[in-house]
């Protein structure tokens, strides 16, 4: 920062030169007190303003939700047309198995190719044509990862299946965890990294012990948002998990490899019937998405305090 | 925590203990029958323990590709198939008609309930010929209503659907400018007016149409029964105004002979009360199935469909099949296979 | 620290790498490599699977595609440029809300603003947001905000409509809806990293921004922010991305018409909502002109991040004068 942006503290003394020595205090009045105390007006506005609409969204979910969520709603297979109660408790398997699947495809991926950029090669030009395909696929629309993982994987198993919704999923959340947790990586300061390089540590020791656990808040940031929208994303699964109203544990284990249910399926299915019923199930089924991934934040911030 | 895993996996295995198969069918399509269909699925896996359907609405194309790269064991449309999409299914399609629906004209206009919509208005209201709700042709129509001086706002579909290709279809029908103008399609290049607005999906349409005063817009009957709205009489072939819903159905379907392969369509049916918009839904089937056990079920599961699943029907806010229709259709169905 | 096990000798602070080290080295790094490529490949795959699918119609309607302005499925005229204008509007429109909105949330938070523990459960919600599905966005913007800002959109056609950005009424899905929601969807990511940003500068820092008589608010803008800059352009790009491609719930709230229009509260259309309602029922045909469609979107974001990288590159030459 130049010198020029901060008037010298010489210059306040010279009109403060009355009293005993120069004055720590700012008077509030003063234009550039003055400035600050009306950008943290403006702050609080901003945050205010920013507030009312992140709150309204909380407000109709946990209103329109609340109201019917329920042990019953958790439990139950979806209930048809005019059928009373029923719920979404396969949805919720569903869900949970996708994107934990895709989390295990993207994560180690996502901070293994940060690893690369951040540490091994950042100035290479694989490292820029990395950098710019990230980029660019936080850009990809939700449907056209499904419609890649439907030619990938749906049409080669002839069937609509969970691994191939989680493979859309990872697509999606691939790009998130890379670009954060490089960022993250980046800013791990190079006196602990030097002090283990002098101590004879390999660089990929200096990468395990040192740059990923002091990174680990910032990638796991990365990891909760891609996790986060992967939850809540209908385009990909219709193409790749497709619906079910049944669960994905039936006489002779767990079949993967059949449509299964999720949230987003769901909320977008029951949202658009004329019941009722169904309407009220998709505002719960919206509720329980939340506090799941809110669930999966809260657990990963303390796992990763630990650490520390 | 280790406690807990075991107990987990332990929870989990227990389903390992049975071993009977169920036959699983799968099945992706039509968005317009979803709620009959989802009804029907539900109750015959209730009463036949060893099968189970699952469908899903993706729309009759999305359901149409499936059925063709066999990613599916059973699709829907309300389009039926073209002769090039059955020619590249192997083994040939058997397409069944499982049931029928209308489309109603439902409104937003305070005050004005049975409002009556004659041939030549509707149309010019989708043209955007016809743009205020006290236009003379519609007053004449309905003399008794107070029709305000409105602006008519049009919501239609924003996403391409069968339900836009059937209404399309009629429109085309019943007016020349239209069949030359927007013509007809799952979408269509619609009037550029600022006064038409596009939401997705009938519960988009809905909620744009009760926020809109003075809006219309297209919507499947079942889904506008079923939301409460109000909807229009249209004027038929022989001048009769007919409600949705009711009698008016099973006339238009009546009125129309079903060709060999199943595939009818209705854009202006005749009969004296015959409702004007109406359309067959199809479940599309392979000729050659190569999995005997699914093979049978699909059997069962349209035989079902076409007997008692008939009865829901009317409730739901479908078409019941005549008779004749589902005895034709129930002996093509045994042919398969 | 396992490098004192391998120490030469015991008792010893530092030590060189014993074999073991050296091939597990190897292998990390060769995987993390790999893992880098793997993302190339992908990108590189993704783009193959669509450009397949898209050659037909690239042949068939060229560049044309790019300027033309009907959609006309039954007579085979297809032409996007409605959708590009829709999507870098609406994107954009976004980008400034959310990312303004988002940076302001962040340094909210981070410069003690608010007591730590108030601050922590402010984070969690607005990171909350980011989890809710986008098809629940879609219906709050239907049922909660297109009726809240229609009657100051209608008054504001009525008094202002002369100037073009207020040019048409407000009935329904819009422009102004559709960018006020996805504003509201990348505002959480925007905030969340641009949070972590400004936790990685140093306290020091401040300090001596502090130290040699700043204000509050000069050392914020002045020190803390160029100093977290990389990580807040970074967290732009995420949301612009993000906002790019948004297609659940923009598809049902920006009325997909085809309409060039400068006016906030006109209809429009972007190609991520384009594909998403028409791609379920799409003939042949179209399926490869909606690929295409694609390629463009993609294009735009590359292009876009581009531009981006160039700005930053300039923007960091000025600041080291």
């Amino acid at each position: 920062m130049s010198s020029s942006t901060l008037p010298a503290v010489d210059g306040r003394v010279a009109r403060n030169a009355s009293s005993a020595g120069p004055s720590l205090r700012h008077s509030p009045w003063e234009v550039r007190a003055l400035r600050s105390n009306l950008l943290t007006a403006g702050a609080w506005a901003a945050a205010i303003a920013a507030s009312i609409p992140l709150f309204s969204v909380l407000y109709m979910l946990i209103v329109r939700g609340g109201s019917r969520l329920s042990w019953e709603a958790l439990v139950e297979l979806p209930p048809a047309g005019f059928e009373m109660g029923g719920g979404f408790g396969n949805a919720i398997v569903g869900t949970l198995v996708m994107v934990g699947l895709g989390a295990l495809i993207s994560v180690p991926v996502g901070i293994g190719a940060a690893v690369f950029l951040a540490e091994l090669g950042p100035n290479s030009t694989l490292a820029g044509a990395v950098r710019f395909g990230a980029k660019t696929l936080t850009g990809l629309p939700s449907i056209l990862a499904g419609v890649f993982a439907y030619a990938s994987v749906v049409l080669v198993t002839g069937t609509y299946s969970a691994p191939a919704g989680a493979l859309a999923l990872a697509v999606l959340m691939v790009p998130t965890v890379v670009l954060t947790a490089e960022e993250a990586m980046k800013m791990v300061p190079r006196i602990t990294k030097d002090a283990a390089y002098g101590m004879g540590c390999t660089r990929s020791q200096v990468i395990w012990k040192i740059v990923l656990p002091t990174a680990l808040p910032g990638i796991l940031t990365g990891v909760m948002l891609g996790v986060a929208r992967a939850a809540g994303e209908t385009a990909p699964l219709m193409f790749t998990a497709l619906f079910s109203a049944y669960w994905l544990v039936e006489q002779g284990g767990i079949k993967l490899m059949r449509p299964t249910a999720s949230l987003a399926v769901l909320i977008y299915n029951f949202s658009g019937m004329p019941f009722e019923n169904q309407i009220e199930l998709a505002w719960a089924a919206s509720l329980v998405l939340v506090m799941i991934v809110l669930f999966i934040n809260i657990a990963s911030r303390l796992l990763g305090r630990r650490r520390a | 925590m280790k406690r807990l895993m075991i107990a987990m996996l332990l929870l989990v295995s227990i389903p390992f203990a049975e071993a009977q198969e169920r036959v699983r069918l799968t099945g992706s399509g039509a968005s317009f029958p979803f709620p009959l269909y989802s009804a029907w699925f539900k109750s015959f896996s209730s009463q036949n323990k060893s099968i189970s359907v699952d469908y899903q609405a993706k729309g009759s194309g999305a359901g149409i590709q499936d059925f063709i790269n066999h990613t599916v064991d059973f699709a829907a449309s309300d389009a039926a198939m073209t002769d090039e999409e059955i020619a590249k299914v192997p083994g040939g399609v058997q397409l069944v008609p499982m049931t029928a629906g209308e489309i109603a004209l439902a409104y937003n206009v305070a005050g004005v309930k049975g409002l009556k919509l004659p041939r030549d208005v509707y149309a010019g209201i989708f043209l955007g010929k016809i743009t205020r709700w006290s236009d003379p042709k519609i007053k004449a129509a309905n003399p008794g209503a107070s029709l305000p001086d409105q602006d008519i706002t049009v919501v239609r579909r924003a996403d391409s659907s069968g339900t836009t290709f059937v209404f399309t279809t009629h429109l085309a029908a019943i007016s020349d400018e239209w069949k030359k103008g927007p013509g007809v399609g799952t979408t269509v290049k619609w009037p550029g007016s600022d006064k038409f607005v596009a939401s997705p999906k009938n519960d988009g349409v809905a909620a744009t149409l009760r926020q809109t005063p003075g809006a219309i817009g297209y919507v499947e009957y079942a889904f506008g029964k079923f939301s409460k709205m109000d909807m229009a009489l249209l004027q038929n072939k022989s001048g009769q105004f007919v409600a949705p819903g009711g009698k008016g159905g099973e006339e238009a379907l009546a009125s129309v002979k079903l060709p060999a392969d199943l595939r009818a369509w209705l854009p202006d049916p005749e009969g004296a009360q015959a409702y004007p918009i109406a359309t067959y839904t199809w479940l599309l089937l392979y000729k050659k199935n190569a999995d005997p056990k699914k093979a049978a079920a699909l059997r069962e599961l349209v035989d079902y469909c076409l007997t008692e699943g008939q009865k829901m029907s009317l409730q739901m806010g479908y078409i019941p099949l005549p008779e004749s229709v589902s005895a034709t259709v129930r002996k093509a169905v045994a042919s398969a296979q | 620290m396992s490098v004192l096990e391998h120490a030469r000798h015991p008792g010893a602070v530092a030590g060189a790498p014993s074999t073991w080290d050296f091939f597990a080295d190897r292998a990390f790094r060769g995987i993390a490599k790999a893992a880098a490529a793997l993302i190339l490949a992908l990108l590189a795959f993704i783009l193959w699977q669509i450009g397949r699918k898209a050659a037909p119609g690239i042949r068939d309607y060229g560049f044309g595609f790019l300027t033309s302005t009907s959609w006309d499925v039954g007579r085979g005229h297809f032409g996007i440029l409605p959708a590009i204008w829709g999507t870098l509007y609406s994107s954009f429109l976004a980008l400034v809300m959310g990312g303004f909105f988002g940076i302001v949330m962040a340094i909210f938070l981070t410069q003690d603003f608010l007591p730590p523990r108030l601050a922590v459960v402010f984070r969690t919600t607005v990171e909350l947001l980011a989890a809710i599905p986008s098809v629940v966005y879609g219906l709050w913007g239907i049922f909660v905000v297109v009726p809240a800002i229609r009657p100051m959109a209608n008054s504001f056609y009525e008094h202002l409509g002369w100037i073009p950005i207020f040019g048409t009424t407000l009935s329904g899905p819009g422009l102004l809806p559709a960018s006020l929601v996805l504003a509201i969807m990348i505002l959480p990511t925007v905030a969340a990293v641009s949070q972590d940003a400004l936790r990685q500068v140093p306290y020091r820092v401040k300090e001596a921004a502090y130290g040699m008589g700043a204000t509050r608010w000069e050392a914020i803008l002045k020190v803390m922010l160029p100093t977290a800059a990389t990580g807040i352009f970074g967290a732009l790009v995420l949301g612009f991305g993000r906002a790019l491609g948004e297609t659940m719930a923009l598809a049902m709230l920006i009325g997909n018409s085809n309409q060039l229009s400068l006016s906030l509260f006109s209809p429009a259309n972007t190609l991520a909502a384009l594909l998403a309602l028409n791609f379920p029922e799409a003939g042949p045909r179209e399926v490869q002109v909606l690929m295409y469609a694609a390629l463009v979107l993609l294009g735009i974001t590359l292009l876009v991040n581009i531009a981006g990288g160039a700005i930053m590159t300039l923007a960091a030459r000025n600041v080291r004068r």
